[in-house]
């Protein structure tokens, strides 16, 4: 198993009363799969990708990665994990604005190499990767949506992530370029062999997923995929 | 891309707010060093009016006191003159003019004068180790001037080292010039010697203008002294009386009384204190005022940052790297405004200082050390809370809308 989380729980405080975001939800997600999170409004898709990819504490619970717990308390930990295993695309594209497109990527390689030659060489290849090698001294007002979320997808894979978390990354995009964007991640899924988990609402997006999981109140719902059988299935 | 260079481009990115930051810490170190520049200068100016009151140490006889010294009575103790060159040959600092004096009371006529030996410059070049640092007078100086490449030259002062004066020349007091009539080159008789008026001192209100003043060793032959004198009179630094100045004398003159003239030495330690407590209120006030606009002026883009800093730690960047970045750009803030700063107020220092206080104001390049030390320390002091409170900063903030 890639990823595994057992009995996870965050649990918001709200003026009503505690809202239980991610209710006891345990779930194994298998090295090289496509799984897609869809579920309504504060069903907690983005919370279970947030917790999953180390950005977001859990009230109680355990998270494995390849069978090694990890100190979900621990800050340097996290930030280890995150730089090392995990990319990231978010609906808003999360790009430095005074940067540009090749040092938007530069930066996430900085984390682990000060070779800065090298970190631009390799900033440049993925920007050729995604189709942006004429917009790599472009500043992202300078881009377009699509070509910016290209970008943060190059951003994603700079470290060779083992899992790329994606949340609602076509919800800005009209649906031309939002098949763009899906397609080119189901291209790193296939040819990378890198593990993709997207949250989305859309019904045409999910179906980019190899395995497809609804929320529900921070459970989850689909009868058909329980968790021990979601986990027996890909294994 | 370095942290550096994503410090250096955020700047640059937000340039009206790095001009309104730099303008606040500028501003403020302007005043700093507009104040201490235009305030040095104002302590050199009032120290040497002070040193125009004259000396403040007194060094006489053991058994002798001031009043003795002043009414310069016949039996007035004396002590050899050989102390001075004890004085002169001693490295003690804060001494800055040494005379030695023989004073006695005497008859001109119906007349009562004091008639006091002074060592004049001429006599002082004839013996090169008394001219070590120009200590008798040679160059006089405020003596409680801070030290700086500029010494003070001062009329009224200058006339207390007085150049030459020959055996059988003397200066006499506006008093006693106008009660025996006497003008420059009139003939004037002491203990059946003639002596010529070289000069008619101007009035000062003191003892002085009771005084024949004539060369020291004339007056101690002509009193049949032998080389004795009735007190040294010396200039000492005030901070150096404070110091201890008066003890160190002590050990090198034994058997002497060494007194200080009290009003003039307080009024100097006083005057010191006072422009040191101004700078010192000037500093607190701009380190608070300051740390504070620049705390202000981080924690505003910090906020402005917050979806930065998320993305930042999105992609593993710990907390360190974050208060690296927000404090390397307070200290570059606070170097460049530490420049500038001193650039802004030595130049408004050298323009206001003559049109105001009719004083010039040459640049203290010293303070542009003081003034990185204190805007660089303002500006990290400034930003220590934001950039804490920007680690904090969850790296999920950057997935909240607008």
């Amino acid at each position: 198993m890639l990823i595994q989380i057992n009995n996870l729980t965050k649990t918001y405080q709200h003026h009503d009363g505690a809202i239980n975001a991610v209710d006891n939800l345990s779930l194994s997600i298998p090295k090289g799969s496509f799984v897609t999170i869809t579920g309504a409004s504060g069903s907690g898709k983005t919370t279970l990708l947030l917790i999953l990819g180390g950005l977001l504490r859990p009230t109680s619970g355990k998270l494995s990665y390849r069978d090694k717990e990890i100190n979900l308390h621990h800050e340097e930990e996290m930030a280890n994990f995150r730089s090392k295993h995990v990319g990231f695309v978010m609906q808003s594209f999360a790009l430095v604005p005074y940067l540009t497109a090749t040092e938007n990527i530069m930066i996430a390689l900085n984390v682990k190499s000060k070779d800065t030659a090298a970190n631009k060489k390799r900033a440049i290849e993925l920007l050729e990767w995604v189709g942006l090698d004429d917009r790599i001294t472009h500043y992202p007002k300078e881009l377009s949506a699509g070509q910016q979320q290209r970008v943060a997808i190059a951003r994603a894979l700079a470290n060779n992530p083992d899992l790329l978390l994606a949340d609602e990354p076509t919800g800005n995009l009209d649906p031309g370029l939002s098949e763009e964007i899906l397609t080119i991640l189901k291209e790193i899924n296939r040819d990378h062999k890198t593990t993709v988990v997207m949250v989305t609402h859309s019904p045409m997006a999910a179906e980019y997923g190899d395995t497809k999981i609804q929320l529900k109140n921070g459970k989850l719902l689909s009868p058909q995929l329980h968790e021990t059988e979601f986990a027996h299935n890909k294994n | 891309m370095r942290l550096t260079d994503l410090t250096l481009k955020e700047l640059w990115h937000r340039k009206s707010q790095l001009i309104s930051g730099l303008l606040a810490i500028t501003l403020g170190i302007g005043v700093i060093v507009g104040i201490r520049s235009f305030s040095v200068i104002s302590e050199k100016a009032v120290a040497v009016n002070l040193d125009n009151l004259g000396a403040n140490i007194m060094v006489l006889p053991q058994a002798a006191s001031v009043d003795n010294y002043y009414a310069a009575d016949i039996d007035a103790p004396t002590f050899p003159e050989e102390y001075v060159e004890r004085l002169v040959t001693s490295t003690i600092p804060g001494v800055d003019n040494i005379s030695p004096k023989l004073t006695r009371r005497v008859n001109i006529g119906s007349q009562s004068v004091v008639l006091t030996g002074i060592l004049p410059k001429s006599e002082i070049a004839s013996k090169p180790i008394w001219q070590q640092g120009g200590i008798l007078g040679e160059k006089a100086a405020a003596s409680c001037a801070p030290s700086g490449p500029k010494k003070y030259a001062d009329e009224k002062l200058q006339r207390k080292g007085i150049d030459t004066l020959a055996n059988y020349d003397c200066f006499i007091g506006s008093g006693i010039a106008s009660r025996l009539k006497l003008a420059e080159g009139s003939k004037l008789t002491i203990m059946e010697q003639e002596f010529t008026v070289a000069k008619l001192l101007p009035e000062t209100g003191t003892i002085d203008d009771d005084r024949v003043f004539a060369n020291l060793h004339t007056v101690q032959t002509l009193l049949g002294t032998g080389e004795q004198v009735s007190a040294i009179e010396i200039m000492g630094c005030c901070s150096a009386i404070s110091d201890g100045l008066l003890g160190k004398l002590r050990n090198i003159l034994p058997d002497t009384r060494i007194t200080t003239i009290g009003q003039i030495v307080s009024t100097q330690i006083e005057n010191n204190k006072l422009m040191n407590k101004i700078s010192l209120v000037f500093l607190i006030i701009i380190v608070f005022v300051g740390g504070i606009s620049i705390g202000n002026y981080i924690w505003a883009n910090v906020n402005e940052r917050r979806k930065e800093i998320g993305i930042l730690r999105m992609i593993g960047y710990h907390r360190r790297h974050i208060y690296y970045i927000l404090v390397l750009k307070a200290i570059i803030m606070g170097i460049v405004g530490g420049i500038a700063g001193y650039i802004l107020g030595t130049l408004a220092a050298i323009w206001l200082g003559p049109q105001f206080a009719g004083i010039a104001v040459s640049p203290i390049y010293t303070l542009l050390l003081v003034s990185m030390v204190i805007s660089i320390s303002i500006s990290i002091l400034g930003s220590i809370i934001p950039a804490y409170l920007a680690g904090k900063i969850e790296p999920f903030s950057n997935m909240q809308e607008d």
